[in-house]
């Protein structure tokens, strides 16, 4: 089974949910696809990693075999080619790696080469192996490294995909894969507003989801409305806990060092339906 | 020399984008003929500025005058060797005049791109 754990926002508590539902589940996969700050692996302290490039094809041009018909420039539909002073010339970030322009050189001048954005980090932690897509800054999309952090799943009974932030491609990319969605919220305005967002887009995705609202002192009554209408099971609630902001600030697994969380994330991935094998 | 003005035709003056112009006016500094044509990138999802860039340089264009320009789009003027020149104001006989008269300034501040933010 594949969970994914989203949210419309960042800080709500993804991370955490997602390190402890996998430790929850003894042997698993945790995959953070939060590749522009992946943070998962603060926890995990991964052991045995490996770390390889992750590319994206940009085409090259070959101005011996280029008659400058332009065919590749007018296909273009990013406009990442221009036709200067009789050279072709790529601008690689508008480039998205479709490979249309050497499919429709008839000469053959266009060959595709691999630019790196990112790496992908692969390692262990006990029995969880722990996959991590880190993007390298400046770059403009994280879609392709998530794509290969996703592909890396080594399968497992569990395997735990760790969002970004928000419900715009990466987290589509990210929760494109999983059999059930966990929403994590918190009880304010802005927090309803985030998790309707991320549950549209499970909705779409077609995903059945559940809640877990993060940081709660007293219920929040529009999102408890908004649960019940929407036949969204709430998984868990978390309150403000000196010990459990302890522990995390200390990057510690909650599950392994305090009893009422190893609980509450057993019943959280029960409900989820992902028991143990 | 063709001299090339992004125009807006509803405002009937100088474009305040350049990438995405309606419409480009170009004048022949010699024959003083202006012609209008209309800006292929206008309605492109993205990377308008490489294509509006791409047909400036494709008019034969040696001077470029506008309010602003992205930073991918300069490269590609520069490689073709269009001089970009700020536009003092909206009023494209006014710039053409301030052009002839060597009153321009030129643009040496280009934008990231505004990617549907306005």
């Amino acid at each position: 089974m594949k969970i994914a754990v989203l949210s419309g926002k960042g800080g709500a508590g993804k991370t955490m949910v997602a390190v402890n539902l996998a430790a929850a589940a003894k042997r698993a996969v945790y995959i953070d696809c939060d590749v522009e700050e992946p943070n998962g692996r603060l926890f995990w302290k991964p052991a045995e990693v490996r770390r390889t490039q992750v590319g994206v094809a940009v085409p090259e041009f070959d101005p011996a075999l280029c008659t400058g018909c332009r065919r590749c420039v007018d296909f273009c539909r990013f406009n990442a080619l221009v036709y200067i002073r009789e050279t072709p010339r790529v601008f690689p970030e508008v480039c998205h790696s479709c490979g249309g322009c050497a499919l429709v050189c008839p000469n053959g001048a266009v060959r595709e080469k691999s630019r790196p954005i990112g790496v992908l980090e692969q390692g262990r932690s006990g029995d969880v192996t722990v996959i991590t897509g880190e993007l390298s800054p400046g770059e403009a999309s994280g879609v392709p490294l998530i794509r290969e952090a996703l592909r890396a799943d080594t399968g497992s009974s569990l395997t735990v995909i760790d969002c970004p932030p928000g419900s715009a491609c990466p987290v589509m990319e990210s929760a494109e894969a999983a059999d059930y969605c966990i929403l994590v919220a918190e009880p304010t305005a802005f927090g309803l507003h985030n998790v309707k967002m991320v549950h549209e887009l499970a909705v779409i995705l077609g995903k059945p989801c559940g809640v877990i609202i993060n940081k709660q002192e007293k219920a929040y009554e529009p999102l408890e409305l908004f649960c019940r209408e929407n036949g969204l099971e709430i998984l868990a609630r978390i309150g403000y806990d000196a010990e459990f902001a302890r522990l995390i600030a200390r990057g510690e697994i909650l599950y392994h060092a305090d009893r009422r969380a190893a609980a509450l994330f057993d019943g959280v991935l029960k409900r989820a339906g992902g028991g143990r094998e | 020399m063709t001299v090339i003005i992004p125009y807006d035709d509803v405002e009937n003056g100088v474009c305040v984008s350049f990438g995405r112009a309606p419409y480009f006016l170009a004048y022949d500094t010699e024959t003083g003929c202006r012609s209008q044509s209309p800006n292929p990138a206008a309605q492109e999802q993205g990377g308008a500025g490489l294509k509006a860039a791409q047909c400036v340089a494709d008019l034969g264009a040696r001077a470029l005058i506008t309010f602003r320009c992205g930073e991918n789009a300069a490269e590609v003027l520069a490689a073709a060797g269009v001089e970009i020149y700020k536009a003092p104001e909206a009023d494209v006989d006014r710039c053409l005049q301030a052009f002839a008269e060597g009153k321009l300034e030129k643009l040496t501040k280009f934008h990231a791109g505004f990617h549907g933010i306005r």
